[in-house]
């Protein structure tokens, strides 16, 4: 097999992955054995995993709460991944962080981020790091269509154009920020006009074609490593599910739900994947075979993985904690 | 040993760190071109150059977002937020990330960051120029809270600070400026997290920090002329909280007043005033007295706003009323 071929399958597994780490996170959560909010990425597979996928170990990745695909899709531990969504002390945060806060620094996964925006100052400033200290890493920074309405989008932008920073801004636009849809929430219909604000050149790519949103990506690539700052992309996509957990979905239609799902972007990758004969059947039920075992596996390790302890609750609030006193 | 100014303590301390350590830079507003709102970084864009001294768009999000950002990736920035007034614009970026990332993630993160700003009222600049909010950011775990009152704390502070792996709120007081304090020559460090015990005595125990520290001293010399002898401790960092100081100083005078800038109401002098009576309530005297600001915005009327901000008379009246 070519390095193409095998790399167009690593994606494909990729994306079956996540998906069904999704379902199952679903059904863990309604036996009560994943706790907080969950946000589920099913229907944006696509963006995550070609977005990721043009990506050197150099380079950085940071993101908001829907973040098990991008996690996933960076390549982190996937028994770790399941442990953190029980609250497992294996768990990538140690069970400190949950659905919403998966990293591995390990991997230049910054984490997930829970509060819509926050991490975009962040992106700015591991871009500034990697500036100053000559390295060649590009910040990747996934965001929410909602976050484009916030104050900290407008200052991170900026800043990040001011001083040429490189960062790829990567817009999932899902047509919902929770439950109000984007004409209703932003005064223009294309986060890149926001972009243009700050002379970001910007792009749009359907994000339901995961090889489209890797081939936009490496363009952005492109132009930031050659030194002209930030990039700015618009991935249009959609999610299957809820925005959380326990949505009543009063805000959308069934049958827009169901005409998007036509466009699932793990069914266009397998017509794709057979039609240009990169595969044959038998190799993709294979790969679902194997993501089967591997995500049986997981649930084993997190179900017998032990809780943090007491002694857990008050470490890392500090590094080296200064020592005070007692009288 | 030679006399400086608390300005100059704090330029001194930023300027012996980036020359010692290349991953120091200093970003804010007015911080490179200007010299620094307050001066404190006067000549450093000539010396260090346009990288290490960056000036920033009026951001207050950005800049304490992306200097932990930088700090979470290996550089140590000194990010300034002009006065802590417009902290606030911040507060997400400094208590939801930077107190947070680190525990959050597992202990993965670290984040060495300093945030340097500048606090406190009786300049007449109204009241939203004029607050001394130091006690809400001490409230969250994750921060170090400092506040010096001295010339060479504030240089040992900030210095210990930018070498501290853990995010700081440095928090300098805009009427210091001008204060003279015996300074040394050599490096030396003052370690976060200690109070300090500023000038011994028997009869009552001022704590204070911050700009209330030197009042606090004056009252304190007041006092002596009555023949009452007041010990003063200087907290120096509100978190962590170092009570062995207070703890050993009241056990001594059994009777205490704590002096704030800021409103009493669920504040440090609460804070402290708690402490004292879970942990040394057997050697209570009398109740321990809160003086702090009058509970109002401050008003921008010289007279006005003088009669609301703490002073010594108003320690003297607290002092008696405890003896």
């Amino acid at each position: 097999m070519s390095d193409d071929k095998a790399q167009l399958l690593e994606m494909y597994r990729t994306m079956v992955l996540i998906r069904r780490f999704e379902e199952k996170c679903a059904e863990l959560y309604a036996q009560g054995d994943i706790g907080g909010f969950l946000h589920l990425y099913i229907g944006q597979e696509a963006v995550g995993v070609g977005a990721i996928s043009a990506l050197t170990e150099d380079d950085h990745v940071i993101t908001a709460y829907r973040d098990h695909g991008q996690a996933i899709a960076r390549g982190l531990d996937l028994n770790a991944l399941m442990a953190e969504m029980t609250g497992k002390a294996t768990g990538v945060s140690k069970g400190k962080g949950g659905s919403m806060h998966l990293a591995d620094v390990s991997k230049n996964f910054w984490g997930g981020y829970a509060i819509v925006g926050g991490h975009l100052p962040l992106a700015t400033g591991i871009a500034l790091a990697e500036q100053y200290e000559e390295r060649p890493g590009v910040v990747l920074c996934f965001m929410g269509d909602g976050s484009t309405n916030i104050g900290y989008f407008h200052e991170s932008l900026n800043l990040a154009a001011v001083w040429d920073l490189p960062v790829l801004w990567l817009v999932e636009n899902n047509q919902y920020g929770m439950g109000t849809a984007v004409r209703r929430a932003s005064a223009v219909e294309h986060m890149t006009q926001k972009a243009a604000g700050y002379g970001i050149p910007a792009a749009q790519v359907d994000g339901m074609d995961v090889l489209a949103v890797k081939a936009a990506t490496e363009e952005a690539l492109a132009h930031i490593r050659a030194g002209n700052g930030p990039y700015f992309l618009e991935a249009l996509t959609y999610r299957f599910r809820g925005h959380s957990m326990g949505d009543p979905e009063r805000y959308r239609q069934p049958e827009e739900i169901e005409q998007w799902q036509e466009d699932d972007p793990i069914g266009h990758f397998h017509n794709h994947l057979l039609k240009e004969k990169v595969a044959t059947e038998k190799q993709l039920d294979a790969v679902q075979l194997q993501v089967d075992e591997d995500m049986a596996e997981a649930v084993r390790f997190a179900e017998e993985s032990p809780l943090p302890t007491q002694e857990d609750l008050y470490a890392d609030v500090y590094v080296d904690t200064p020592v005070v006193k007692e009288a | 040993m030679a006399q400086i100014t608390y300005r100059q303590a704090i330029s001194d301390a930023l300027w012996e760190e980036m020359e010692r350590d290349e991953r120091v830079f200093i970003m804010g507003q007015e911080v490179g071109v200007w010299g620094g709102t307050y001066a404190v970084t006067r000549g450093f864009y000539d010396h260090f150059g346009e990288k290490r001294v960056r000036d920033t768009p009026i951001s207050e999000m950005v800049i304490a977002g992306a200097g932990t950002g930088a700090a979470m990736a290996g550089l140590r920035p000194v990010a300034e937020l002009m006065t802590i007034n417009f902290a606030f614009l911040a507060l997400d970026a400094i208590v939801n990330h930077a107190a947070k990332v680190r525990y959050m993630f597992g202990g993965q993160m670290t984040v060495p960051l300093v945030i340097r700003t500048t606090t406190g009222g009786g300049r007449q600049l109204g009241a939203t120029h004029s607050h001394s909010p130091e006690a809400i950011f001490a409230h969250f775990p994750g921060l170090i809270v400092v506040a010096p009152a001295s010339p060479y704390d504030a240089k040992g502070l900030l210095k210990a600070a930018i070498r501290d792996d853990n995010p700081v709120l440095f928090v300098e007081h805009s009427t210091l400026y001008q204060l003279r304090g015996e300074v040394p020559e050599e490096d030396y460090t003052v370690p976060l997290g200690t109070s300090d015990v500023k000038r011994e005595g028997d009869d009552v125990t001022l704590v204070a920090y911050s700009k209330m520290t030197q009042v606090a001293l004056n009252a304190a010399e007041e006092l002596a002329k009555e023949g009452i002898s007041a010990e003063v401790v200087d907290l120096r960092t509100l978190r962590p909280l170092d009570m062995g100081p207070v703890l050993d100083s009241f056990r001594k005078t059994n009777r205490c007043v704590v002096v704030e800038e800021g409103w009493a109401l669920y504040g440090v002098a609460a804070e402290i005033a708690a402490r004292i009576q879970e942990e040394s309530f057997d050697w209570m005297d009398a109740p321990v007295k809160r003086v702090s600001q009058a509970d109002v915005p401050l008003p921008y009327s010289r007279e006005l706003e003088q009669s609301a901000l703490p002073d010594v008379e108003n320690v003297v009246a607290a002092v008696r009323e405890v003896l």
